[in-house]
């Protein structure tokens, strides 16, 4: 294990001068790369294709089963970061950076063969399991080490990270498609050579990730940061213990706030080709919707930046409070902007919807570093994901179910989205009275200078600085 | 004279850092964007 040593926390202290700037990039490499996820779907269809090559044919693989692989994937990905969350935080940022990169890359080497054997259960492993696995652990590797080196703008901090996964979407869409042209002849599809190539760079990226990425030396703050003098009720200087946190009810308060806000903006995201389509007929063509999802992408990027860094002026509570309000108007406003054809409106509302639900993602890590302190903020946060992996099935549900329920009762296509409009509200109304009831988390849950210390030097964060 | 160096060499590696993550994520955002702007054709 010795080879492997300069992955341990204490080898990747920074020395003196370490510029904390450096930080951001290798967490952007990090979540770049797993960020792909959002782009999977660009295989659906020619993994349908594998042996007719122009059209399916008989023992080509259908969309149905195809679709298992992203929803294995999310699972994994919430099972993970909640399992492997306490290991990422205590083992430290460089050794997560490179198991997360051995993951991903391994997930598409094991689905590149599977392709190649026409084995769809080895896809399922590969970039289901061990690919949700690498998401997991990736998503939450840089958080606490960002919010470490950023006491002063812990939001901004993680939101560029976080922004990243948002982001990693718009590189691997037309970087897939680009090398599946490459590859494909009159009688082969090039799925599998992309799937390798994809797996090598996305190793190379995140071990960059994984050299860069340091810790800061205990005790250290930015030059000229002086820690607030004046407690804030909703942010603590003390932590607390990673499975202490679920027994609080912080905990499974900013747990819904945070799935409410998710289940709101993920099913209209899955959805919102086919639904600006139906709301609009003749107004809004299939190309034009296709524009109106990558807009909503940008957006999506966008909000987590924005809104985590804003919240570092007006706080979380009240970030969240902007979101669930500003929320609730605005699905309130979607089924009016159908009824009097504003297209313009339609945009405007849902790109808004989106751009929060990316804020509510990277708002949440900083929510959390308030509640709980930053020593076992990443742990908590990976628990935290469950949240997402829940909303993941509720809010796709909750679209294509009440559509359809609406559209076989006779309510025209265009107003068959206005009740899961009003449901979403409602939802966000809910979340309003959850992010209302966080309060300050009870002292007899924070942890004793004892048992700090103690957890301190189990996690190496007392050794030496690397290079120093 | 030694501190002078330290600044250049950290300028440095801050620019191939964020140029490694950026110029791809660029690329990215542009070609969304272009595709997006059919939405208003």
């Amino acid at each position: 294990m010795g080879a492997l040593s300069f992955l341990d926390r204490q080898n990747t202290v920074a020395g003196p001068g370490f510029n904390r700037w450096l930080v951001p990039p290798a967490a952007l490499c990090v979540h770049l790369c797993i960020g792909q996820a959002y782009a999977y779907s660009v295989f659906n269809l020619p993994m349908t294709k594998l042996i007719g090559i122009t059209q399916s044919a008989p023992g080509d693989w259908k969309l149905t089963e195809l679709g298992w692989i992203f929803s294995i994937a999310i699972f994994f990905l919430g099972v993970s970061s909640a399992l492997f969350g306490r290991w990422v935080e205590e083992g430290g940022p460089r050794k997560a950076m490179f198991a997360a990169a051995l993951c991903w890359a391994g997930g598409f080497f094991i689905s590149a063969i599977g392709v190649k054997l026409h084995n769809l259960w080895l896809i399922y492993l590969g970039y289901g399991v061990l690919g949700g696995i690498a998401l997991g652990i990736g998503y939450i590797s840089p958080v606490s080490t960002l919010i470490k080196w950023f006491p002063d703008r812990p939001g901004m901090a993680t939101g560029m990270a976080i922004m990243g996964f948002g982001g990693g979407a718009f590189i691997a869409s037309p970087l897939s498609v680009w090398l599946m042209s490459k590859f494909s002849t009159p009688t082969h599809i090039g799925v599998m050579e992309t799937f390798v190539i994809l797996g090598v760079v996305y190793l190379f990226f995140m071990m960059v990730g994984a050299i860069i990425v340091r810790v800061p030396a205990p005790g250290w703050k930015p030059e000229g940061y002086v820690p607030p003098t004046t407690a804030s009720k909703l942010i603590t200087r003390n932590d607390v213990f990673v499975y202490d946190a679920l027994k609080t009810p912080q905990f499974w308060l900013i747990w819904w706030v945070l799935c409410l806000n998710v289940t709101a903006g993920i099913g209209v995201l899955g959805q919102a080709s086919a639904m600006s389509q139906e709301m609009f007929p003749g107004h809004i063509t299939p190309v034009a919707a296709a524009g109106f999802v990558g807009l909503m992408s940008l957006f999506n990027m966008g909000g987590r930046f924005i809104w985590a860094s804003t919240s570092d002026y007006i706080g979380r509570r009240n970030t969240y409070f902007v979101f669930m309000v500003l929320g609730f108007l605005l699905y309130c406003t979607v089924p009016y902007t159908g009824s009097i054809g504003s297209v313009t409106g339609f945009v405007c509302c849902f790109l808004i919807i989106i751009s929060m639900y990316g804020g509510g993602f990277s708002t949440v890590p900083a929510y959390l570093r308030d509640m709980y302190g930053t020593r076992y903020v990443g742990a908590i946060h990976g628990l935290l994901l469950t949240a997402w992996s829940m909303a993941g099935i509720f809010g796709p549900v909750l679209v294509n179910y009440i559509r359809e329920y609406n559209v076989t009762h006779g309510v025209p296509k265009a107003q068959a989205y206005n009740t899961t409009m009003y449901i979403m509200a409602g939802l966000l109304v809910i979340g309003f009275i959850c992010n209302l009831l966080v309060k300050a988390v009870d002292t007899r849950f924070h942890m004793k200078d004892d048992e700090a210390e103690r957890a301190a030097a189990e996690i190496g964060a007392v050794g030496k600085p690397a290079g120093a | 004279m030694q501190t002078t160096q330290q600044d250049s060499s950290t300028t440095l590696k801050l620019i191939v850092a964020w140029g490694f993550v950026g110029i791809p994520l660029l690329w990215g955002v542009l070609q969304t964007l272009s595709n997006a702007m059919k939405l208003f054709q």
